[in-house]
């Protein structure tokens, strides 16, 4: 006998509990992507903004950069409050950043590449670049400070903009999951109107009736739930795969760290716990207008 | 026990099946429930075991006005509520002992005492050899039993059974009357809607009669039931 297994309400003879499993993995799959995508566009406005912030690049026309141009603006630069290095930029160095962008030919034709100077700041020490552009340019005409905050700025705003995009299709994809969950759990409470009705007749509480659609909730999100992790596992895989020779420099990393593979579970987690709850939640409103 | 008061029935906006039923069952009486077909003996009884509630008028049941009662403490009073439904009821999915345990169950029993039990009881009303059996592969006597099985099984306090020997051969039905009232001997308040006048007359309780939506109570025409032939022992 195995009295205390098997459930009151023959929820394995609905035809409408079968499509729940698919909905959800679907759902899971999409929001789990969603996620993985929002986590790497954060990963990479981080390290953009480590490396960016607490540097600036001073740049000297071709024109005025002799060496003891140069020289002067380094001993200017490091008499600075807040400069803890600076460093002339070897020209072959420089050429080297440019050559991807701009090829071979384009630069051995004479074009007139500026010297530059990396200025490492202490840690927090803000120096405003206008400010510090009309100092040097006062010994070295032509000097310009670059911050990188323009530039910085304008790709953290996109960052962030995606991230938000990415939490509002969460959204709705966990509200379409709600929605998915009420059907089907109407479905099933009319179904099984009449065994309901008799439980309810026997004395059965509420939260007894609900738990078994709980119970079956918890059930098809969880199949549902792990083979959409499971499919988005694998094109998170390909990804990497596919981007693993890319340069770092033109296309962040498309991977996750462990922590990251960790925290992707919350999307199947939280898919099983709306299911329950919103299961729970449509079985005792119906329940309530029982007499 | 159980006690109405002026209490008047209508679904929705329909004509008034009941009106001002006024009676009272004394704590472990047993009543005939009869009328002619569409009389209300079925809307009676679901008002007995709260499955409607009346238009108007009080129920007193287990010395509570149902109606003052929080919907939250009603479970409590249904478990002491046995129901034989007119249409059996039976969850077909299950088999005939576990049908039967459902209400220790909804109780929250223990599996192996249960187990015991329900097949005792099966077996008394003569469905041992069908113990786990599914309902549809069985006749609608056999049925019957199984659903009556299911209302007596947790000791209710009050017994009602909707034409509950509607189905079954005369002797099974005197078995099955004998089954009520040692129940009802034990302490349980009985009502039983039957068309059945031999039944009636042979056991001889009074009788509750629903006759224009209006309900008289009356004593039994013949004496309590110990006249031989009917199989009593
Ligand atoms: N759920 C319902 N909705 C509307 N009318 C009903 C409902 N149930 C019963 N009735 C009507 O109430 C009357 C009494 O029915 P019922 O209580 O089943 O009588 P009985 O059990 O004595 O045959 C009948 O006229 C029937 O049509
Ligand atoms: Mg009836």
């Amino acid at each position: 006998m195995m009295l205390g297994h098997r459930a009151d309400l023959p929820f394995d003879r609905d035809q409408s509990t079968r499509f729940l499993p698919w909905i959800v993995a679907l759902m899971v799959f999409l929001g789990a992507l969603m996620f993985a995508g929002a986590m790497v566009v954060s990963d990479t406005i981080d390290s953009w903004d480590s490396t960016l912030t607490g540097r600036m690049t001073v740049q000297v026309p071709k024109d005025s950069a002799t060496d003891a141009a140069t020289g002067t603006l380094v001993t200017l630069l490091s008499a600075t409050p807040g400069v803890t290095a600076v460093r002339p930029v070897p020209a072959n160095e420089a050429r080297a950043l440019l050559v991807p962008w701009l090829g071979e030919e384009v630069l051995d034709s004479g074009l007139p590449i500026p010297a530059l100077i990396d200025v490492e700041l202490a840690a927090g020490a803000r120096l405003d670049a206008s400010l510090l552009t009309a100092r040097l340019s006062q010994s070295v005409p032509g000097t310009t400070v670059d911050d990188h905050r323009v530039w910085l700025s304008a790709l953290i705003n996109l960052g962030r903009a995606i991230e938000i995009l990415a939490f509002i299709i969460l959204g709705l994809i966990a509200s379409s999951a709600i929605v998915a969950v009420i059907f089907t759990t109407r479905s099933g409470l009319a179904v099984h109107a009449a065994i309901i009705e008799l439980l309810h007749q026997m004395g059965a509480h509420d939260t007894y009736i609900a738990g078994q659609f709980q119970i079956q909730a918890m059930k098809l999100s969880l199949r549902g739930g792990i083979a959409g992790t499971a499919a988005a596992a694998i094109v998170l895989l390909a990804f990497a795969w596919v981007g693993r020779g890319i340069d770092a420099a033109f296309l962040p990393p498309v991977t996750l760290t462990i922590a990251e593979w960790i925290t992707l579970l919350i999307v199947p987690a939280g898919a099983v716990a709306i299911a329950m709850f919103t299961a729970r939640v449509t079985v005792m409103r119906a329940l309530t207008r029982m007499p | 026990m159980l006690r109405f008061e002026n209490v008047g029935m209508r679904y929705g906006i329909g004509p008034e099946i009941l009106r001002d039923i006024s009676f009272s069952l004394p704590p472990g009486s047993f009543h005939f429930l009869t009328g002619s077909s569409g009389a209300g003996k079925t809307t009676l009884l679901k008002l007995m075991y709260l499955a409607l509630r009346p238009t108007r008028g009080l129920v007193h049941l287990f010395d509570k006005d149902i109606s003052l009662t929080p919907r939250d403490d009603l479970p409590a009073l249904r478990r002491r509520i046995g129901v034989v439904f007119q249409d059996f009821r039976l969850i077909d999915h299950l088999t005939a002992v576990e049908n039967v345990a459902l209400p220790l169950r909804v109780n929250g029993g223990r599996h192996a005492e249960i187990d015991s039990h329900v097949r005792e009881l099966l077996s008394w009303v003569g469905l041992g050899d069908r113990l786990d059996a599914r309902p549809s592969t069985l006749s609608g006597g056999q049925q019957q039993r199984i659903a009556i099985a299911r209302a007596v099984i947790n000791r209710p306090r009050l017994l009602l059974a909707d034409e509950p020997t509607g189905n079954v051969d005369d002797h099974i039905a005197v078995r099955l009357m004998h089954l009520f009232e040692e129940l009802n001997r034990a302490g349980t308040t009985v009502v039983i809607a039957t068309h059945n006048h031999a039944l009636i007359e042979e056991f001889g309780h009074p009788v509750l009669q629903l006759d224009n939506g209006e309900l008289a109570v009356r004593r039994n025409i013949q004496a309590p039931a110990v006249s031989p032939g009917t199989g009593k022992t």
